[in-house]
This record gives structure tokens, C-alpha cells and sequence, in this order.
């Protein structure tokens, strides 16, 4: 299972980023793939991704909330809201631990041989802090006099910006090196903190500060494919707080198995020798035959 | 009823989609994401 998902993280990371004709004189895609929002945090800057960044695209909807009603133009988010609630309804978090390229960028830096460090677990409520007031109230409300605001969030924190888009196009174009001040150095040093935090903790980024994964979370508990934990077939081996990669303690009952914490990478499922762990679609088709046809699927199955 | 959540919240957000296309959201996507966002860069 682990081999399958680190070749889908692959696969999907070349998706994410498959413009492969990158030439200074067009260094962002502008085709019509960059209508539709990739599950993951990848800029839409970035010169290889032909696809538009949720969190980008909800931003730049909040930050123009004001202008555009003034206007009386509308555009509140909902399509980028509407399409993350699609995935996330089906999978809850799983993009996260299977598509997201950031995540993949932070798997591989963990491998690196250094000692390793726990997570001080009050740091996940970053995730809050960051979607409710980077992403939401300070981009709708702290506009300037045209009603603009920005996109906090973007600006002052995304490391994935900073290493997808503002590394390589700063490579590429030599009159954008003239225009970096204070807030470059800042979120350079901020994107290199998390890279040597990747090394020595598992998904920092995504445990503490990432509000695409909180947002994708959320749905985990009410998603259409869901974890179960089976207490009474329970070895009580830990194995499975021993290897999940953002900290989801199920088993002692601290967490629950469907926390917004949980990505869906199903190493507890895959590892779990008791079979305490399982992988279950919502009974939606169940429940339809129990309302359609009035009697159980047990008994249908009898 | 609890069985059917999932399927509820996936039409509600497939409805949240669909509003959204016809207000025209996507092409707002498409203007932002098709230039250069300097704020992402640390610039601006």
C-alpha cells in the first residue's frame, strides 16, 4: 500500500507540474487548465503547473469580496469552495496524503538521515489560526480604499510559493531580482526553516499551518470512504501511533480515527496486525436498498 | 439518514460548483491564475 501511494504522490506531483516547454519569455501556463483548481498546495505561479492553487483562488475571491460587490460584480468562492467540498466529500483528506506535491516534498525531505523530532501537538491549532484569519477575515476585511484586500496567506506565509514559483521565476526573470526586498528574505528563511523542520518532523507544514488540509479535513469525518477502529479486535501493539505520519493517537483514544489531522495515507490499515483498522465507503447504497425495497441487507444477503 | 450525509454534502457542494460556473467564477480563477502573483514571490 505504502509503495502504491508513494508512486501515486509521483505520478500526481507530474501532474501537478507537467508544462515542460518553460521559456522566460512565457513563464506561467496560460491555457484553460488554469480554470480548474489541482487538490494540493501547488502555486499557480509556478512555471511547470498548468493548473490554478485552491488556496490561491479562494483568496483572490475574498481580497475582491468588497470591490466586487461594490461593483456589483459576485464572486464569493463558491466554485473553488463547491470543488474542494466535491473531492473532500468523496475522500475527505486523502489528497492530502496521495495527490498533494508539497506533501510529497516534505515526505522526501523526512527520509534524510538526522535525528527525529515529535510534534508539540497545541502547534496543529496553527492550521485554525491560518485558514480563519490568513485566509478568510483578514483578505475579506483589512481591504485597502478600492475595497481590495490581499491574499495574506499567499504573501506572507505559503513556502510552496516561495519554493515553486518564487525561486524559479526569479531564476528566470532577471528584472524580478531587482524588486525583492525584505518580505522575499523573510519567507525564504520561513521556507527554509520548514525544510530543515521536514528533516527532523514529519509534514510540519501540513500538521501546523496548512489551511487547504484543514479545509479537506473537515469532511473526514463525514466523507464517503471513512477509517474505522475496531476496538475490540485491537492488539494494543501501538504500532499504528508509531507510524502514523501526523500524530492521529486513535488507538488510546486520544484522536479520533477520522480526526482532521488524519491524511488518509492508510499505513494504520496496511500495518494494523490485529485488522483493527478498516477502509469503509459510507453505506449510502445500503441505506438506499434498506429505504427502496424495505428490508435489511443482511437479510437481502441471507 | 446518517448513511446518506456523504451523498447530501457531495450534492450540496456539486450545487455550490454549479453556482459558482454560472457566476462566472471560474474565469475569475483563470485572470488571477494566469499571472504572475507576486505576492506568492514575496514581492508586492
Amino acid at each position: 500500500m505504502e509503495r502504491f501511494r508513494q508512486l501515486i504522490q509521483l505520478l500526481s506531483a507530474f501532474v501537478a507540474n507537467c508544462r515542460l516547454l518553460i521559456t522566460p519569455s512565457n513563464p506561467i501556463y496560460k491555457g484553460p487548465l488554469k480554470h480548474v483548481c489541482f487538490p494540493g498546495l501547488n502555486c499557480y505561479s509556478c512555471p511547470a503547473t498548468p493548473w490554478a492553487c485552491p488556496l490561491g483562488a479562494l483568496q483572490s475571491a475574498f481580497a475582491s469580496l468588497k470591490a466586487n460587490l461594490a461593483a456589483g460584480k459576485i464572486n464569493l468562492g463558491l466554485y473553488v469552495i463547491g470543488s474542494l467540498g466535491v473531492v473532500a466529500s468523496l475522500v475527505g483528506r486523502m489528497p492530502c496524503g496521495w495527490f498533494c506535491p508539497f506533501g510529497l516534498f516534505q515526505d522526501i525531505l523526512f527520509r534524510i538521515r538526522l535525528p527525529k523530532l515529535e510534534l508539540w501537538r497545541p502547534l496543529t491549532w496553527g492550521r485554525y489560526l491560518s485558514l480563519i484569519f490568513l485566509v478568510i477575515i483578514l483578505p475579506i476585511f483589512l481591504t485597502d480604499k478600492f475595497g481590495y484586500g490581499q491574499t495574506w496567506f499567499c504573501k506572507y506565509l505559503c513556502p510552496a510559493g516561495t519554493l515553486e514559483a518564487g525561486i524559479p521565476l526569479l531564476i528566470m526573470s532577471p528584472e524580478l531580482r531587482s524588486a525583492i526586498g525584505t518580505l522575499f528574505y523573510g519567507k525564504f528563511a520561513l521556507m527554509g526553516l520548514f525544510i530543515f523542520w521536514s528533516m527532523v518532523t514529519i509534514r510540519p507544514f501540513c500538521r501546523t499551518l496548512c489551511p487547504l488540509g484543514l479545509i479537506l479535513g473537515m469532511f473526514n469525518k463525514v466523507s464517503w470512504l471513512r477509517l474505522r477502529f475496531h476496538q475490540n479486535t485491537c492488539v494494543d501493539c501501538h504500532a499504528c501511533e508509531l507510524i502514523c505520519p501526523t500524530g492521529v493517537f486513535f488507538a488510546t483514544g486520544r484522536d479520533d480515527i477520522n480526526s482532521t489531522k488524519c491524511i488518509r495515507c492508510f499505513r494504520c490499515y496496511a500495518l494494523c496486525p490485529g485488522g483493527a483498522v478498516t477502509i469503509e465507503f459510507s453505506s449510502i447504497m445500503k441505506g438506499e436498498l434498506e429505504n427502496i425495497e424495505g428490508c435489511d441487507c443482511n437479510q437481502k444477503q441471507g | 439518514m446518517k448513511s446518506r450525509l456523504p451523498l447530501f454534502i457531495f450534492i450540496f457542494f456539486c450545487l455550490l460548483t454549479l453556482s459558482g460556473i454560472v457566476l462566472g467564477e471560474p474565469g475569475e480563477v483563470f485572470q488571477k491564475a494566469v499571472a504572475i502573483c507576486l505576492s506568492c514571490i514575496g514581492i508586492g
